[in-house]
């Protein structure tokens, strides 16, 4: 019983980290038809500035307490910024060419790390966090570690701020009228391209803050951490149906369970794949995912 | 005679090209600053994506004058903030956005207090089912919402591209109460299939054939002419496609000779 709580729980939390990157990969492509292969990237970048600044480099900032959630926020900022320079330099000036755009965003994906790796190496670095989150829990025998609480949190956090802004805010109206049908957006007068920025800062924040909390989760932080976190959520996304957030969260929860489920029960390694066959395997019977979206 | 006002809009050799086709091999018209102004052809002669170029949602070269004011190189959404409202072929609606939503989304900020009393009146049906899903709406609702944005922002001109295809006839009828109404308020563009509606609705009418103006005049002067509106339509003054209408070939020499008086 203990060891099926504990797999349910880091399941979870994975399936959290794997929402928060994959939230603004299933905006993004609904929105904008983008296949933001720099998704990990913006993890990644998020993941680093909060390793940066909570190991001391930033004032105010640090391992413990408030000083760590002023690294996070910071990480967060600054995948923030990274996702709309991306969009703006990158994404918009290649709109026309979408062959283009998909391989600038794979060459942004594999510059990201290669730059992490160059300025502070290729291993992994421990990830400093509060010793409040490095606990663990009892529950039905079960010592549940308190980071996947944290990453539950701050998915579903995350979840219920997108499900407020996309159904209370003009924003919001705009950016879900886009995935259904963009030229009439336009058509009715209103400014997409806003729109877009808007939706890959909002993409690049919640990736960046999965970076942050992924930190914690994993113990570490190295360059390759977004790359291979972005193939599972590209799996979310096509499960979920593409543009659909919903979808995108009970997909997530889906496939972080099933992996840590069969990796555990079978052998390491067979869960990974496992979540690859089961993704085949509903495309076969629901070719648009879950939610039956396919933008 | 006396001198007509000039037109609101005037479209002069726009052309469009898509994927390497010609599809607008140079469509001269223009929206008259009053009424309805129907733009006719057969199917495939560009209709639709002279309401396209127009609005610059398929690339266009040429020229496009809003009350004179060169608009050629705007974007859609800069060009629909001068004042265009635009009911698509396929009515444009958002089908998983609810009526209300719709309507709100056609709102445009810092454009003065958007006209839902007119709406409301013309449509009250929509007041009620202002949180139904549009996708759930029969395509005659979907035709009202479709208008009912143009009618919000108190447009200069709107564009309506065949808002009864696909509607049973009484709500052809309805529709086409609604946009006479319009029409004594806003000049109309109206791409239309429907003769019966063109001839209660249009003053003037511009004819295209193989992506080029073949026709400009008075609308009720084309429907009175059986022979006329067979060769450019393909169907009798009646509205009905006449059995072995000719094809485009006969619409060509009429182009020249009809061209030059207007």
């Amino acid at each position: 019983m203990s060891t099926v709580v504990l797999l349910t729980f880091t399941g979870l939390g994975l399936g959290a980290l794997y929402f928060l990157v994959a939230s603004g990969l299933s905006l993004i492509f609904g929105l904008m038809d983008v296949l933001n292969f720099a998704h990990g990237a913006l993890l990644s970048v998020g993941a680093y500035g909060t390793w940066w600044a909570a190991s001391g480099h930033l004032p105010g900032a640090g391992p413990a307490g408030a000083g760590f959630a002023f690294a996070v926020v910071f990480g967060t900022a600054v995948g923030t910024v990274a996702a709309v320079l991306l969009e703006l330099a990158v994404i918009r000036p290649l709109y026309t060419r979408p062959r283009e755009q998909i391989l600038a965003t794979v060459g942004v994906g594999l510059a990201v790390p290669a730059l992490l790796s160059a300025i502070w190496g290729s291993d992994a670095r421990p990830f400093p966090g509060p010793k409040a989150l490095s606990g663990t829990f009892g529950l039905l025998g079960a010592e549940v570690p308190l980071n996947r609480i944290v990453l539950i949190g701050a998915a579903l956090v995350v979840l219920t701020a997108l499900k407020l802004f996309l159904g209370r805010t003009r924003h919001g109206l705009v950016v879900r009228a886009g995935v259904e049908d963009r030229a009439m957006v336009t058509a009715l007068g209103i400014d997409v391209r806003k729109a877009f920025t808007l939706v890959f800062a909002i993409g690049g924040a919640a990736a960046a803050l999965g970076g942050a909390l992924g930190g914690l989760y994993f113990g570490s932080v190295d360059p390759e951490q977004g790359t291979s976190l972005l193939i599972f959520a590209f799996v979310v996304v096509v499960t979920g149906g593409m543009g659909s957030l919903t979808g995108a969260a009970l997909a997530s929860v889906a496939v972080g369970l099933v992996q840590q489920f069969a990796n555990y029960y079978t052998t390491a390694g067979l869960g990974d794949l496992a979540v690859v066959v089961l993704l085949a395997a509903l495309l076969l019977v629901r070719p648009r995912g879950l939610t039956g979206r396919l933008a | 005679m006396t001198p007509t006002p000039a037109p609101l809009l005037t479209v002069r050799d726009l052309r469009v090209v898509i994927g390497g086709r010609h599809i607008l091999h140079g469509v001269d018209l223009e929206v008259a600053a009053s009424g309805t102004t129907a733009l006719l052809g057969r199917n495939g002669a560009g209709k639709t994506t002279t309401v396209r170029g127009i609005l610059g949602l398929v690339p266009r070269t040429g020229s496009v004058l809003l009350a004179g004011e060169e608009t050629v190189r705007l974007t859609t959404y800069a060009l629909v903030r001068k004042g265009i409202g635009y009911a698509p072929e396929d009515r444009g609606v958002f089908a998983a956005l609810t009526v209300a939503e719709n309507l709100r989304l056609a709102e445009r900020p810092g454009a003065g207090e958007p006209a839902y009393d007119l709406v409301y009146e013309l449509f009250p049906e929509l007041k009620l089912r202002a949180r139904q899903a549009a996708g759930t709406l029969s395509g005659g609702q979907q035709q009202m919402v479709a208008i009912a944005r143009t009618l919000l922002n108190g447009n200069r001109l709107i564009i309506a591209d065949e808002p009864t295809k696909g509607l049973a006839p009484k709500v052809v009828t309805e529709v086409a109460q609604v946009l006479e109404r319009a029409a004594e308020a806003v000049p109309v563009l109206l791409v239309e299939q429907n003769l019966a509606v063109v001839r209660r609705l249009a003053r003037h009418c511009v004819v295209l054939a193989d992506g080029r103006t073949a026709h400009r005049g008075p609308a009720a002067d084309l429907l009175a002419d059986a022979e006329a509106a067979r060769r450019l339509l393909g169907v009798g003054s009646t509205g009905r496609p006449t059995a072995g209408a000719p094809v485009r070939t006969a619409a060509r020499p009429a182009a020249r000779t009809t061209e030059a008086d207007a």
